[in-house]
């Protein structure tokens, strides 16, 4: 007998007295296909919020898109008094503080994932995860303030010595030469680095907390150090995730609007030094989005937005694809 | 000449000192940047910081009334607007979409939604309410905040909703409850304590937010309640005061960060310990 035979039989059998039941359950059946459809119509707004911030971008950036077409990408002139606009400096800007930011966050997180995961008493793991999650908590205008008031005129103490030093090696000295400010592309460097710190050492620690014992305990037993253990079998094992970690703070560095704009000089020219001022796409719509008076200037900023969005859009979709293959493969594993 | 087994140990042993240090070095920013705030904030917090407006450029005294009026009057509208959309979305996915494709896309776009750069949430914010409005205000700062929010609340609705043991729908399946009243009246109640910490953890992301509020919300010098008009905010008044030459207007930039913090690590840790106390029971 199939459903819809059942479906007959019992209606037969079930005849005139169970008319209101029914009714009922066709009210209630009713009811459970709206909540149902209601509810993934509202899931289905937010998944398309992303398309929709595409869209907007891109037919608010046409004119500039349109005016100067590929060129948008490749000159560095940034002149709203000629209306010639160039996108050049900001997106370097953007990808070298992040680079700065990276070359410090990504080791910095792996030791403090190490040290929660492997070498901390029971007791310490608890303060001291929180305590790097805090940093995560601190609103990116707090780190700006911070950053220009109280970090750069710091830093700007070390600078000579940065310049006498680092400045003196052949090749990459140029890049630590220039006027001792304290504000500039490498400060903006280190200022994102401590704030990403959080994202990636968190995914590295939780990853590395999971990481079978089984695994570790045999490598130890073969007499391998802690650090043969982390370099040859948790990081192996773990370097989806870590990768995708890297990415998702990678994702953050590159949008991180508030405490760039405050100390990366603002200067809307490409220099070899990074103690030089420069600037980064996000920290020039925020400089000089309510100061664009023309249309081509607004539509020129609103363009940048959406290079920041589609680079911002690859990086966190690889990062969150990475992140992925690890649930999978978690399953399979097990 | 050292023993290949001397010079494993002294390797493992440089190493793990690093990683101790790194753990320092994190630690340390903290609490620099924590110390700060408090040494520089608290002198400067003052009964009529909360009874006057902003000042005007270079004068003396004044307050941050408005600010903290317009803020709470964002946050309003972000929760008002972010909170629903977020539960319903997270809902359809925790109880309709577990092992669903589809589901497994929203969730993708959520999780890139919930990193996106604030800033571009606020051009978006701007594109399509300011710009077609003519003016900014109060109510399209809200509604980027709102878009901020949003992820968050879906992101742990959902996690929280499949946390919900399977047996708890069927028993009330069993005794004959259509599903939109299991969902309502059971799953939610099982999982509110999970959703409400998303829910706080989220206003505490979304109330330090500046990037989004320039375009949007924007500023105002006055006392404003009217949703349609540009309205003062601490996030943007902090940032103006700070950047400022003004000492007044410096001093009162921190007086603002700190309580900002201050509601921030107040919720933080407040959504810890309600999620902690319903663990344990």
């Amino acid at each position: 007998m199939n459903g819809s035979e059942v479906a007959a039989a019992g209606e037969r059998y079930a005849g005139a007295a169970s008319e209101r039941t029914s009714a009922r359950r066709s009210r209630t059946s009713v009811a459970d296909f709206l909540f149902r459809k209601g509810t993934g119509f509202v899931a289905f707004l937010v998944a398309i919020t992303l398309v929709a911030v595409m869209v907007s971008l891109i037919i608010e950036g046409w004119q500039a898109l349109h005016t100067f077409g590929w060129r948008f990408l490749v000159t560095t002139t940034w002149d709203p008094v000629t209306n010639a606009f160039g996108a050049l400096v900001f997106i370097v800007g953007t990808l070298v503080s992040s680079a700065i930011a990276m070359l410090i966050a990504v080791p910095v997180s792996f030791g403090i994932a190490l040290f929660i995961s492997e070498l901390s008493p029971g007791w310490l793991r608890g303060p001291v995860s929180a305590v790097i999650e805090l940093l995560a908590a601190i609103p990116s205008i707090i780190y700006g303030m911070w950053g220009l008031l109280v970090f750069a005129p710091w830093f700007a103490a070390i600078e000579p010595w940065i310049n006498d030093h680092l400045g003196a090696i052949p090749g990459i000295g140029m890049l630590f030469q220039g006027p001792p400010m304290g504000i500039g592309m490498l400060t903006a460097g280190i200022v994102l680095a401590i704030m990403i710190i959080p994202f990636i050492a968190s995914i590295m620690r939780d990853v590395f907390m999971i990481t079978p014992p089984a695994l570790k305990e045999s490598a130890y037993a073969l007499g391998a150090t802690t650090w043969e253990v982390a370099r040859r079998v948790i990081l192996p094992y773990t370097r989806t995730a870590v990768t995708g970690g890297i990415f998702l703070g990678l994702g953050r560095a590159l949008g991180e609007t508030m405490a760039v704009t405050f100390i990366i000089g603002n200067a809307n020219n490409l220099s070899a030094s990074l103690l030089m001022p420069g600037s980064s796409i996000a920290s020039v719509i925020a400089n000089e989005f309510t100061e664009a008076t023309t249309s081509l200037y607004k539509s020129s900023l609103l363009a940048l937005g959406l290079i920041l969005f589609v680079i911002t859009f690859i990086v966190l979709a690889l990062a969150k694809l990475l992140l992925l293959r690890l649930e999978a493969g978690e399953g399979s594993k097990s | 000449m050292m023993s290949r087994f001397a010079k494993r140990q002294l390797i493992n042993r440089i190493n793990m000192t690093i990683a101790v240090l790194m753990t320092v070095f994190g630690v340390f920013w903290v609490v620099w940047i924590l110390w700060t705030t408090l040494r520089l904030g608290l002198p400067a917090i003052s009964l009529h910081l909360f009874t006057q407006d902003t000042p005007p450029p270079g004068s003396e005294g004044g307050g941050l009334r408005n600010a903290f009026v317009g803020s709470l009057i964002l946050l309003g509208i972000a929760v008002a607007v972010g909170t629903p959309i977020g539960v319903l979305a997270g809902t359809w996915l925790g109880e309709f979409a577990v092992r669903h494709r589809l589901g497994a896309v929203v969730r993708f776009l959520n999780d890139i939604l919930l990193s996106a750069p604030s800033i571009v949430i606020g051009l978006f914010a701007y594109a399509i309410l300011v710009d077609p409005l003519g003016h900014f205000s109060a109510f399209s700062g809200g509604v980027a905040l709102a878009l901020i929010l949003i992820p968050v609340v879906v992101r742990t609705t959902d996690e929280m909703l499949r946390l919900v043991p399977g047996p708890l729908r069927e028993a009330a399946i069993a005794l004959g409850t259509p599903y939109w009243m299991v969902v309502t009246r059971i799953t939610w109640k099982a999982a509110s304590t999970g959703i409400l910490t998303g829910i706080i953890l989220g206003v505490a992301r979304i109330s330090g937010e500046t990037a989004p509020l320039l375009f949007t919300a924007l500023n105002n010098q006055y006392f404003n309640t009217d949703l349609w008009h540009p309205i003062a905010n601490l996030p943007v008044v902090i940032f103006q005061f700070a950047m400022s030459p003004y000492a007044n207007w410096q001093q009162m930039a921190w007086a603002g960060a700190f309580i900002a913090v201050l509601f921030i690590l107040i919720l933080s840790i407040g959504s810890r310990w309600l999620l902690s106390r319903h663990a344990r029971s």
